[in-house]
């Protein structure tokens, strides 16, 4: 455990000295403030949309960053030839990808630390409340939701030839997912044999990353979700990764490292 | 240069003069460009006032779409979320909710707008109805929280409608929906008459604006004379408008439903101002188009049966 931890801390230090959670947070900052100035009917307690704006932001950063820093992790260790010499030390390979994993998705809980922090402060200019437990349950889901991701990017870092067609996969399926995910089913009606089985096959195997996703309750101030739906939206989220986990150790033990 | 061979010095005289000439010719390219594009972006304009503004310009036709998918999202919000995609049965809000509430806009609404959803289909589709909204209300009604002190939430619609206003200034529903919910809900008349105004700069003599605009007049400054002056301009654009359209692209529906909504209006108007037989005259005309013309008939009745009074005086209630 000691051995992930360090290694871990080596994938946090690595990516807090990239700039691109540094300008994403910057260029979302700037988007928001622009957008909450605008003059509505001289109504300022207008907010809804400000917050609908920032959350799509911080969505879309958090995939962006999740996903271009978990596809560069192995290719860039092979690259500079720091992977055997890391692999010659008392470290497995599981436990070289359960560092990766871990170092990647901490820095994804601590981007969102900051995403969410901004995104209360913003709201609580024009609200003049704290919906903390709200905050909590969709920061959480959101984590949750980026293990996921990172543990399918790992895997898929592992299958493809270079970080860049990972990314671009990666965040092809990530945003179907989100987008069609939940219509997958009725879109499985409308097709003939065999199309149907197969699409429907997706549908339950793949993981329902719209689960995690609480915009709409947050933006429109829905009451809390019952918390045990929330536990199990977790139980759900963790079964994915450790699947994705296995998959990509299982793919990391027979891949030829030199 | 100190520290440096002659060969190095050479180089970076070179370089330096290579960097001016291009960034030389990338300013007369630029120039040209400018001097290009300027007649024909005024031929554009000219030829097409669509594109006199920026939106217009950037964006072409497709600024409807954009236009008509944020008024969408305004409706969306006042459903706080809950909301058909195209997956789902949309025929409860063919017509958005926020225009069809104002009474201003006829709605082509069918069926249940609580159940589009249906039945949960599998534990997936069940389990994820837990993190979406998934109950119907209104914002104007207290909203998820159904507490009706909240109810000048209904604001939160508003800049997706100003944006929706400004991509396409051409949208009638657009500036109805706004004002109505300006001047009702959010007790804003003068802004409701500004986008009102704003509305006929764009669509001079349009009939549901000049219908909303009385509205205005009437029902939140009291001013008769000038609601009834407003109204009957509006039956005489509705009539010249339906007359100038060709058979085939006649939407008699709509029509109907707005000579209706303006004549009953009238009727309304002339009964507060004790003209009982302008009022009748009115209520008359309002029958032939109204789809309940039995109730009018009875209105009618009652006006007919009640003693002389004469004009000016208040109507007995």
């Amino acid at each position: 455990m000691r051995t992930i931890c360090a290694l871990a801390g080596v994938v946090i230090k690595e990516l807090y000295r990239r700039k691109d959670f540094y300008v994403l947070f910057v260029i979302t900052i700037i988007i928001c403030l622009v957008m909450g100035s605008m003059n509505v009917f001289n109504d300022n307690e207008i907010v809804r949309y400000i917050k609908d704006i920032a959350l799509l932001l911080i969505w879309i950063s958090s995939l962006v960053i999740a996903i271009t820093a978990t596809a560069r992790q192995i290719p860039a260790e092979k690259e500079n030839r720091t992977l055997l010499p890391l692999l010659a030390k008392p470290l497995t390979r599981t436990q070289l990808i359960l560092g990766k994993f871990f170092g990647c998705w901490a820095v994804c809980g601590l981007m969102l630390v900051c995403f969410y922090l901004f995104f209360g402060l913003l709201s609580a200019t024009r609200e003049h409340q704290w919906p903390l437990l709200h905050y909590l349950q969709a920061a959480s889901l959101h984590w949750v939701m980026l293990g996921v991701v990172i543990s399918f990017t790992l895997l898929g870092s592992l299958v493809f030839a270079a970080p860049s067609s990972t990314s671009t996969i990666c965040f092809v399926v990530a945003a179907g997912i989100l987008l069609v995910g939940r219509y997958l089913d009725r879109i499985a009606l409308s097709l003939s044999e065999p199309w149907r089985s197969i699409v429907y096959a997706i549908y339950y195997a793949m993981p329902h990353l719209e689960f995690f996703d609480m915009r709409n309750l947050i933006i429109h101030d829905w009451p809390l979700v019952e918390w045990k739906y929330i536990g199990l939206a977790v139980l759900y989220g963790f079964a994915y990764i450790v699947v994705f986990l296995a998959a990509a150790c299982l793919a990391f033990r027979r891949k030829p490292v030199n | 240069m100190p520290g440096f061979s002659t060969q190095a010095r050479k180089l970076t005289v070179t370089a330096a003069r290579t960097y001016f000439l291009a960034l030389a010719a990338f300013f007369i390219l630029a120039f040209g460009l400018a001097a290009d594009l300027g007649p024909r972006l005024q031929a554009i304009e000219s030829a097409h006032p669509r594109y006199d503004n920026f939106y217009g310009i950037l964006l072409g036709d497709s600024r409807d779409l954009f236009a008509n998918q944020f008024f969408v999202e305004a409706d969306v919000y006042y459903h706080s979320g809950y909301y058909p995609t195209i997956f789902d049965q949309t025929k409860a809000f063919e017509t958005p909710h926020i225009a069809a509430d104002t009474g201003d806009v006829a709605s082509h609404n069918q069926g249940e707008e609580t159940t589009f959803m249906g039945p949960p289909r599998d534990w997936i589709d069940a389990f994820g109805r837990h993190f979406v909204p998934d109950r119907h209300t209104h914002l104007d009604e207290g909203g998820p929280t159904d507490d009706l002190s909240k109810s000048h939430e209904v604001a939160e619609i508003l800049p997706w409608l100003k944006i929706a206003a400004e991509l396409d200034p051409e949208n009638i529903q657009t500036y109805v929906v706004t004002a109505f919910w300006l001047r009702t809900r959010l007790n804003q008349p003068g802004e409701a008459l500004e986008v009102l105004r704003s509305g006929l700069r764009n669509n001079p003599g349009n009939p549901e604006l000049l219908f909303e605009l009385g509205r205005v007049y009437f029902e939140n400054y009291h001013n008769i004379p000038r609601a009834r002056e407003i109204w009957e301009a509006g039956v005489r654009m509705l009539k010249q408008q339906v007359a100038a359209e060709p058979a085939g692209a006649r939407n008699d529906f709509d029509n109907r439903f707005l000579l209706d909504q303006l004549e009953s209006n009238l009727g309304q108007l002339e009964e507060q101002a004790g003209n009982f037989n302008a009022a009748i005259a009115h209520w008359r005309l309002a029958k032939t188009v109204s789809p309940s013309p039995a109730a009018i008939q009875k209105h009618i009745d009652e006006l007919t049966q009640k003693p002389w009074i004469p004009p000016g005086s208040p109507f007995p209630r």
